[in-house]
């Protein structure tokens, strides 16, 4: 397995790209690492399929250069640069037993059939394939088949990295979970470095050590899922990661603080002169009371969704729409409410960018974690 | 105007597609039809909108037989899982079409369209032609097309199904919007529990052709009179436990006997299944009262902002659904907490016997009195 080294990379399918909009990925510079599971997750259109593509070798960029383990491989074509693929469709050949399928890209690098045999059984058993064997692929169903060939991009151990686009998406939802678990498993006792392409967010970050939040070309944040929840590091991040996304406050900026009315966040403005500063927090961590507790703001309820599970109240603050998540039977007020901003899960974003939490609290208010 | 389906029967080369249904639909009500993929959603959409004729019973709309009526006699809209719009026409004309077959006089049709497009937001795209659009300016403008001739029935067949989850999520918001005013009768089906809970109105809960219940969307969610019904309008689904009554006491699986309080206090000895909701389950204990489980780790499994769970409970797998994102190591031991306030009790033959005591709603805050 191998270390992914993403240098100076960018692509554009026009020649003479001149503005940032006419490359379809923006120029990346990232290490991934070896043995690390990471997904490239955003809008379609985003640019995710065209670095998996750059990656696989199906694309060579206009730009920049992409390392296996610091070897430049950029030039390769995608059967020299040992990786296994695994598409949306299944790739298997019909006429073969499954045994030979999965044996298949083993033969092919010549190992001896010993080996090659206790591999194939390693994998059948992961995949719960074993009863399956002896079988012609093209008597088995669809999820089957995409087993098998999810089994022939595993079957290779000395492979630099598996690339996965999709492979998910033929699969019947109950069988969807067993095999994002099998993955999973997978994953921990190979330590195989996999680069995984969806555009379903649960399958991206359950399956994910690091997800790759892509948006108009833009790499804007790679991180753990819990990173990307806790930590946006920019706005677009924060809006569509979870549902509802993070709710946005424009604020107003004097001397070192960002307030909006009686809020008010320390901040250093001098670092980020003529930006827009907005506040970001996420419904889940606002707390709605029914009666004025200290530093609670006043907020007229719009609406409320019962979502069995939870609930999402509708609110406006200083001329916000805000949605806050609210647990089940909460009583909800009718007209208005008493919003909490509790500070440590307050973030402001210059044009669209996380600051980095910068000055002392001011007295008499909790420190920010 | 009032839509009464009467035992409506579908037959498909002897396969029963729709079996005996009967509903009443309120004009200005927003009603889902919830289920699987072949449960009979489309099929009795078809059947509603007069494109397919039943093999048996009736249609009536205000009183009035439509069951042998043709779909270009009846007054209805429909809008389809794919995005479909006449290509060669704009945004504008596209919207337009209906009132134009309708004879509407040019000044009233580009008032209304006008009025459609500013409601889905694309009145600045009325002039561009829909390859120029995305998929969702696309549906927008066939929801829009559907809205404007303001027909009596209008039918939603997954609409939001090929979009983007943040555009789903934008439009069915919107969509609650737009049909809060609205005199039709909407029918919206979806597979998705959670877009019926969102969407609110009423639920009618489909499977293999019949009508399983019919109510308002948070009733059916918190009373579901089956475990079929509970396990379909259930995401994740509902997790299930065996368990008996005896005396004075609650057992549930090999856990120790437990006081029957509240809703269980008038249970009578004997078997039951009790169904638990993934969100309360817990992984952390928060009072004595509540039951404890030995599991076993296996999958989590990440949303945006939350995780889902899944353990091993003797052969059974349930999930615990929690806020947040957490990690977990698969193949750890560890205990589940159910407080038995929450607890779904079934018969063995899967019918509700009682639901947990829901808060009630909440009271009216202007009795008290508000600080201002």
């Amino acid at each position: 397995m191998a270390r992914i080294d993403l240098k100076n990379l960018a692509h554009a399918y026009r020649p003479n790209p001149a503005t940032e909009a006419d490359y379809a990925l923006n120029r990346t510079n990232h290490t991934w690492e070896d043995g690390s599971a990471y997904a490239l997750l955003g809008p379609s259109g985003c640019g995710k399929t065209t670095l998996l593509n750059i990656i696989s070798g199906l694309l060579k960029p206009s730009e920049g250069e992409v390392l296996f383990d610091g070897k430049n491989v950029t030039s390769l074509l995608p059967q020299e640069r040992n990786i296994a693929q695994v598409f949306q469709f299944p790739v298997i050949y019909d006429t073969m037993s499954v045994y030979d399928n999965l044996a298949f890209p083993l033969r092919n690098r010549k190992l001896p059939e010993k080996d090659i045999r206790e591999r194939v059984m390693e994998v059948a058993e992961m995949l719960e394939l074993q009863d399956d064997l002896k079988k012609r692929a093209a008597n088995l169903g669809a999820d089957a088949k995409q087993k098998i060939s999810l089994g022939r991009g595993l079957v290779r151990s000395d492979v630099a990295a598996i690339l996965f686009d999709e492979p998910l998406t033929v699969i019947d939802p109950h069988l969807k979970l067993l095999l994002r678990r099998k993955l999973k498993q997978i994953h921990a006792r190979f330590k195989l470095t996999m680069v995984y392409v969806t555009h379903d967010q649960l399958e991206a970050l359950t399956f994910a050590d690091q997800v790759v939040v892509m948006n108009e070309g833009q790499v804007l944040q790679i991180g753990t899922p819990q990173d990307l929840f806790e930590n946006p590091q920019h706005t677009f991040v924060g809006n569509f990661i979870g549902s509802p996304g993070m709710n946005f406050i424009p604020c107003r900026v004097k001397n070192d603080t960002a307030s909006v009315g009686e809020l008010r966040i320390p901040f250093r403005a001098k670092d980020h002169q003529g930006k827009t500063i907005v506040l970001g927090i996420r419904p889940e961590f606002l707390k709605l009371h029914a009666a004025p507790l200290q530093g609670t703001h006043k907020v007229s309820i719009k609406e409320v969704e019962n979502l069995g599970n939870c609930q999402i109240v509708t609110v406006r603050f200083e001329e916000q729409t805000l949605k806050v998540k609210v647990a089940e039977g909460q009583e909800v007020p009718a007209e208005r409410g008493f919003l909490e901003f509790p500070l440590e899960w307050i973030r402001l974003y210059a044009d669209g960018k996380l600051i980095e939490p910068a000055m002392e609290p001011p007295p008499g208010q909790e420190s920010r974690q | 105007m009032a839509m009464v389906l009467e035992n409506v029967t579908k037959l498909v080369a002897n396969e029963k597609h729709i079996d005996s249904i009967s509903l009443d639909l309120e004009p200005g009500t927003f009603n889902i039809l919830l289920g699987r993929t072949l449960s009979g959603k489309t099929s009795l959409m078809r059947l509603m909108a007069g494109l397919d004729k039943p093999t048996a019973g009736r249609i009536l709309m205000d009183g009035q037989d439509l069951t042998r009526l043709s779909v270009r006699k009846r007054d209805v809209a429909m809008v389809y899982q794919q995005f479909i719009n006449y290509p060669s026409m704009t945004v504008a004309e596209n919207i337009a079409s209906p009132l134009r077959l309708a004879k509407v006089s040019p000044s009233e049709i580009e008032r209304r369209v006008r009025d459609v497009a500013e409601m889905l937001h694309i009145e600045d795209l009325l002039e561009r032609l829909p390859v120029e659009l995305s998929g969702g300016q696309q549906q927008r403008t066939a929801i829009a097309r559907a809205l404007v001739k303001d027909a009596e029935l209008l039918l939603l067949d997954e609409p939001l199904v090929n979009l983007d989850y943040k555009l789903r999520e934008e439009l069915r918001t919107e969509m609650r919007e737009i049909f809060k005013r609205r005199r039709s009768i909407v029918v919206y089906a979806t597979t998705e529990p959670l877009e019926a809970l969102a969407l609110g109105g009423n639920t009618a809960v489909l499977h293999e052709g019949r009508l399983e219940q019919f109510g308002p969307t948070i009733d059916v969610y918190q009373n579901p009179q089956t475990t079929r019904i509970a396990q379909a309008f259930s995401d994740p689904a509902m997790n299930f436990v065996a368990g008996k009554v005896a005396g004075n006491h609650l057992y549930l699986g090999a856990t120790p006997p437990a006081p029957l309080l509240n809703h269980l206090s008038g249970l009578q000895s004997g078997d039951y299944r009790f169904g638990m909701r993934p969100s309360h389950l817990q992984l952390q204990r928060t009072t004595d009262s509540e039951i404890a489980f030995q599991t076993t780790l296996d999958l989590a499994e990440i949303s945006g902002s939350e995780t889902f769970v899944h353990v091993f409970h003797d052969a059974e797998t349930w999930t615990v659904q929690q806020q947040g994102i957490h990690n977990y190591r698969m193949g750890e031991e560890t205990q589940v907490y159910i407080d038995p306030a929450r607890l779904y009790v079934f018969d063995l033959d899967g019918h509700l016997v009682v639901s947990p005591e829901q808060n009630s709603p909440a009271p009216s805050f202007r009795e008290r009195s508000w600080p201002e």
